[in-house]
């Protein structure tokens, strides 16, 4: 039953095909029609619930139109109507694949609103949890666009590694998907015993898996024709609609908020080395395991795009390594989590972190007691998505299943 | 950066907060759009991104009947970046909840979607959740919510209706 009514989803002019048979022979040409497609939004390549008009012409892209909202959920005016510690389970809704970045980024928000610290211990088990998951949500970026090319196997090579990240996750606070494990002061509760030792041997048996991936997707011939050279960002563009994330920085931009964010976020990872990865005049620095760039990519690319996800995973795979000695060494608790009517102060904060898909902004408006007057998010996909648009035009049909997964959008984020 | 923009704009800029967690200055919303270039263009300023925009309700209660136009205003946010120079910035404009203090005519603002293209989705999700109608933007649509929707539902008075297309809410 289509109770969201919306103009246009019958707009399909399809006068063309009749006429076409009807012309004489020295009148069949190569005349086309507009036609206006439908895609989505239960379509599989569009990665959720998302819906793109398309205007094509022949096989030629000449606009397309996102439309978005269904899987709006009022996210904001939710956080209007409970306190802040209630709204953190709301936060692991959002990019649902990336829970423990989102609880992240509204636990430092709500942090920085009220002035706290958290000890030492706390941060590193934080540092360890988001970029455990920031893997799993490349893994799921990285296996899907696969799948969007037509290519089967690298996602169950990807899903088969995000299944043991999960089972490490289920370990530590119970659930697989929505985590509600880091929270306003601290987090929920410390490593449960022996879970060191088996994070430590997910990250030693999962590099062969980035090999096989390299060779199956990042160095195939297919892929490469399928990906280079299509839906290229300039980086004036990217910025211009506030793309971030491996978005703007497959654009040739080394920015990146866990060194170039706010002092309460930058301060975690100050002790941890890593690389911010972004290609430089088209070359990345070696890390020991990606091959070198194709000579058809060009900066900007969807191929890029997809590379510096994976280039990503190998950095992340670093700092959980670091992570779990700094906790070690760490003395200390690991926080307490803020009690339920905890009051605000009469204020305003925003924070934005890096987030797998982009930047991830919190807004809270404080008016002095336990529940806000104002929660705003903004998301990394929701920017992203917009500049869909002007990554489109003029490309072939088959190509914007490939932009749009080079995007890595979360529906569930987009639409809040 | 905020004794530069006084300079440059005496009329524009009403109040400022440096001491805030995110350092805020008021802008007038005529001065707005003048103010918007000057802070994109200007090599010492260079704020080329724009994270995000949204509005605030400040409701206060109206003392007596339905008659009585709901007292308070809307705050209008825009926060910005510069990649280059590394500094942020936070607009704040203030704006009546209803304009010229008519229940249901929507307050305008003029659009900024033609200096950075970001703003083309935040300002229509501000118009469909807010209720802020943008002057000069090129598709100011409902973005989140269904096109028929009545209301915005982030509206501090807003209360949905029992029935949306044949489904009861509530």
């Amino acid at each position: 039953m289509d109770f969201r009514r919306r103009k246009s989803l019958w707009n399909i002019s399809n006068q063309g095909s009749t006429r076409f048979i009807a012309l004489p022979p020295e009148e069949f040409d190569l005349q086309t029609d507009e036609i206006v497609v439908n895609m989505g939004p239960q379509h599989p390549s569009t990665h959720g619930v998302l819906r793109l008009i398309l205007r094509t012409d022949g096989e030629v892209v000449k606009q397309v139109q996102p439309e978005i909202g269904y899987l709006h959920r009022c996210a904001e005016k939710i956080g209007e109507n409970l306190t802040v510690r209630q709204f953190t389970p709301y936060t692991d809704r959002l990019d649902y694949l990336a829970a423990m970045n989102m609880n992240l980024g509204w636990a430092l928000c709500v942090e920085k609103l009220l002035g706290w610290q958290v000890p030492e211990k706390c941060r590193h088990l934080r540092v360890l949890m988001a970029e455990l998951d920031r893997i799993a949500s490349h893994l799921v970026a990285v296996g899907t666009y696969g799948l969007d090319l037509g290519s089967f196997t690298p996602f169950m090579y990807c899903f088969r590694e995000r299944e043991k990240i999960l089972n490490l996750f289920e370990a530590v606070c119970g659930a697989r998907l929505t985590y509600h494990y880091i929270v306003p002061g601290g987090v929920m509760a410390d490593l449960p015993p022996g879970w060191l030792q088996e994070c430590s041997r997910f990250l030693d048996q999962f590099p062969p898996t980035l090999a096989d991936l390299h060779a199956l997707l990042t160095t195939n011939y297919i892929f490469i024709r399928r990906t280079a050279g299509i839906g290229v960002l300039p980086l004036q563009t990217a910025i211009s609609y506030g793309c971030t994330g491996p978005v703007l920085r497959a654009s040739g931009l080394r920015w990146d908020l866990r060194r170039h964010g706010e002092p309460i976020y930058t301060q975690m990872y100050a002790p941890y080395d890593f690389q911010i990865v972004a290609p430089q005049e088209g070359q990345y620095p070696d890390d020991g395991i990606s091959p070198a760039v194709p000579d058809e990519a060009v900066l900007g690319d969807c191929w890029h795009r997809f590379y510096v996800r994976m280039r990503e995973i190998v950095q992340s795979v670093q700092i959980v390594r670091q992570a779990i000695r700094f906790y070690q060494e760490a003395s200390g608790t690991v926080g307490e989590p803020m009690k339920i009517q905890q009051k605000l102060p009469v204020a305003e904060a925003y924070l934005e972190t890096e987030s797998p898909k982009g930047q991830l902004g919190f807004l809270i408006v404080g008016q002095g007691t336990p529940i806000p007057r104002r929660v705003r998010i903004r998301s990394g996909s929701f920017c992203n998505l917009s500049v869909l648009s002007e990554l489109c035009r003029g490309c072939l049909v088959a190509d914007v299943p490939a932009i749009v997964g080079s995007l890595d959008i979360v529906l569930g984020e987009v639409d809040r | 950066m905020v004794s530069q923009l006084r300079e440059r704009f005496p009329e524009a800029i009403l109040t400022e907060n440096l001491e805030a967690l995110d350092p805020w200055v008021q802008v007038a919303p005529a001065w707005l759009r003048q103010v918007c270039f000057y802070l994109r263009d200007d090599p010492q300023l260079r704020f080329q991104m724009l994270h995000l925009i949204t509005a605030v309700d400040y409701l206060e209660k109206a003392s007596s009947g339905p008659e009585t136009v709901s007292e308070g205003h809307f705050e209008l946010l825009y926060h910005l970046s510069s990649l280059e120079h590394r500094h942020r910035l936070v607009l704040k404009l203030r704006l009546p909840r209803w304009k010229e203090d008519r229940i249901g005519q929507l307050p305008e603002v003029p659009t900024v979607s033609d200096i950075w293209p970001a703003a083309n989705w935040h300002e229509r999700e501000v118009y469909d959740l807010s209720g802020v109608r943008f002057v000069g933007h090129p598709d100011l649509r409902r973005i989140l919510c269904p096109e028929d929707w009545q209301g915005h539902p982030l509206r501090k008075d807003y209360s949905m209706s029992h029935q949306y297309q044949g489904i009861p809410g509530r």
